[in-house]
């Protein structure tokens, strides 16, 4: 982990990557303050990590598994009240393929 | 400020009133609205204040009442829900342009089980964004203000429920914490905020933030408030898979009995310089109030402390990207108009920047970078080797101690306006990041006052203990609370 400043270009990148669309004022001012919270999350490399377990949850769990049972779920009708576009019983969305696209 | 002191007779005693017909639900629902009429447009504290969902409700209470019937163990008392937190009454917005006009097709676990001992919500309060913030200023629909001093903020990102429970807009209310947003808002406003252990509440409808982190909890104005509505919305759900398979623990029998013998231990690192003036004497005067009370008082290490910010604006953040991923604009919430030649791409990214607000897009960023291929075992990998020498670092100090005593803010409530730097805000929550980092139960409660500026500032302290001990975290604050009663704003 090293400190550095990021460049317009990268965080261009993490915002594509983040399916954002900055306008340029924005990318200038997230540059500015995304470095500056990296250069104290690079406190991290100070520590002596070796011989610790990543921990990602704080439960010992493992999977549980349910009975594989139909139970009562919402109705498409409810579901779709929130759907900013829809067609009959379904989502709108753009066109994903192009013409022919299979 | 006209201030009067708290009863600490809990929730169970308003149910009792309602059930013996010494006031009606309704009755009670009236007063609270007619102080929500009062200071509810200076505070701020709701979203949406829900009148005539609330007086069904309580109408619903009454006339079982009349039936001979029992509404339950929380039979009138009258709750605020962050708005966060999924129901079918109102609108659930995360206090976020993205999901303004949302409405829950389906009822937070929580709320089912708290309406089903007679609760009645009476409206949805403010957060900063997605629960993203120390203040509450980062809501979309403008901050909510403190109820002891208007011109300063009530913590975040709770900071509706934690006014709305002060301010006595309700009986009590619900929050949720990632990394102190129960617990610092509860210090800030003055009253009692609990984050539960991981996965002892269920998390089914709380809108995800960082789910190894997040966990819903109650605030109330005493103790056994937070401890009875922690018993009626604990255990394990079908529809959490992460809620613990433990049964829950009875925390009311013995809750006004002092614990004999308790160790309440003090880490060294939370009586830091760069607590103020005011919060160090109101920590030294609980550590006092503990003594007299035959606590032996232990001092330990937790090294580790000043890293927590730092390990979780790693940890969350990258949690947090990957969560609000969901909001893509297609299936509910905002879709932001289209261009010539714009596919679903250009949908997604324009939705999701006119909708989020700048500190969500900031930590949506700050996630997917430490996510990214090149960066993941710098960042992530290596903060998650450092939560787990965190907890290992609690584990270790639980063996020479029950609870551990400490500020909840190494500040009291500052001015609106006053961090405009992001990482002088995350530092607001130096004491209490590492509690959801390990997992483990917190409480903040009032121990003491600030003169500021003319205002007088509430100080919580905060108590923690191990995983799953909720019982005996509740009779050890519970002990800090006779020796000082709290007050509210009369």
């Amino acid at each position: 982990m090293t400190e550095r400043e990021l460049s317009v270009q990268d965080v261009r990148h993490i915002a594509k990557l983040s399916r954002l669309a900055p306008d340029d004022a924005t990318v200038e001012a997230m540059r500015s303050t995304l470095s500056s919270i990296l250069g104290h999350i690079a406190k991290l490399s100070t520590i002596d990590v070796a011989g610790a377990e990543p921990m990602a949850h704080p439960l010992s769990i493992t999977n549980r598994l349910d009975a594989d049972v139909p139970g009562p779920t919402l109705s498409i009708d409810l579901v779709l009240l929130n759907a900013p576009a829809k067609v009959d019983r379904f989502l709108a969305v753009p066109k994903v393929l192009d013409e022919g696209g299979a | 400020m006209n201030t009067q002191t708290h009863a600490c007779d809990g929730l169970a005693a308003i149910a009792q009133s309602v059930r013996s017909g010494a006031v009606t639900a309704t009755a009670r629902v009236e007063a609270c609205l007619t102080r929500i009429e009062a200071r509810g447009a200076e505070l701020h504290a709701f979203n949406e204040v829900l009148a005539s969902d609330a007086r069904a409700a309580a109408a619903r209470v009454d006339a079982a009442i009349q039936r001979g019937e029992n509404p339950g163990s929380l039979a009138g008392v009258i709750l605020a829900i962050k708005d966060n937190i999924a129901t079918t009454i109102g609108h659930t917005t995360c206090s976020s342009r993205f999901l303004e006009n949302y409405r829950s097709p389906f009822d937070a676990t929580v709320i089912g089980r708290l309406q089903s001992q007679g609760a009645i919500v009476i409206g949805k309060t403010n957060l900063d964004e997605f629960a993203m913030g120390s203040s509450t200023e980062n809501s979309a629909f403008g901050a909510t203000r403190n109820p002891w001093d208007s011109s300063r903020v009530p913590g975040g990102s709770s900071g509706g429920s934690a006014a709305a429970v002060s301010a006595s807009f309700c009986d009590a209310a619900l929050g949720s914490d990632t990394g102190g947003s129960i617990r610092q808002p509860a210090s800030l406003c003055g009253c009692v905020g609990f984050k539960p252990t991981y996965g002892r509440v269920s998390r089914y409808g709380l809108v995800a933030f960082g789910s190894s982190l997040d966990q819903i909890g109650p605030f109330a104005r005493d103790v056994r408030g937070c401890a009875e509505l922690f018993e009626a919305m604990a255990g394990r759900d079908p529809l959490d898979s992460t809620t613990a398979d433990l049964e829950v623990p009875d925390c009311l029998t013995q809750l006004d009995e002092p614990l004999r013998g308790l160790r309440v231990g003090i880490p060294r690192e939370y009586r830091s310089e760069a607590n103020a003036p005011s919060v160090a004497r109101v920590l030294e005067d609980a550590i006092s109030a503990y003594q007299s009370l035959g606590a032996t008082i232990v001092d330990v290490e937790l090294p580790l402390t000043d890293i927590g910010i730092s390990t979780y604006y790693v940890i969350a953040p990258a949690e947090a990207s990957s969560n609000l991923a969901r909001f893509d604009g297609i299936r509910y919430g905002k879709r932001a108009e289209m261009s010539a030649g714009d596919g679903l791409e250009e949908l997604y990214a324009k939705s999701r920047s006119e909708g989020f607000g700048p500190e969500v897009q900031r930590r949506i960023m700050l996630g997917t970078y430490v996510l990214s291929s090149g960066y993941y075992d710098a960042y992530y990998n290596r903060a998650l080797q450092v939560r787990r020498q965190i907890r290992e670092e609690f584990d270790h100090a639980f063996t020479k101690c029950d609870v551990l005593l400490g500020p909840t803010s190494p500040i009291p409530a500052f001015e609106i306006g006053g961090k405009s730097d992001p990482w002088a805000m995350y530092l607001c929550d130096v004491y209490t990041v590492n509690t959801n980092i390990a997992g483990i139960p917190g409480i903040s409660l009032n121990a003491g006052f600030a003169q500021e500026g003319g205002a007088t500032l509430p100080i919580g302290m905060q108590l923690q203990a191990p995983a799953f001990s909720e019982a005996l975290l509740l009779r050890a604050a519970r002990m800090l609370e006779i020796a000082r009663p709290p007050c509210y704003p009369a």
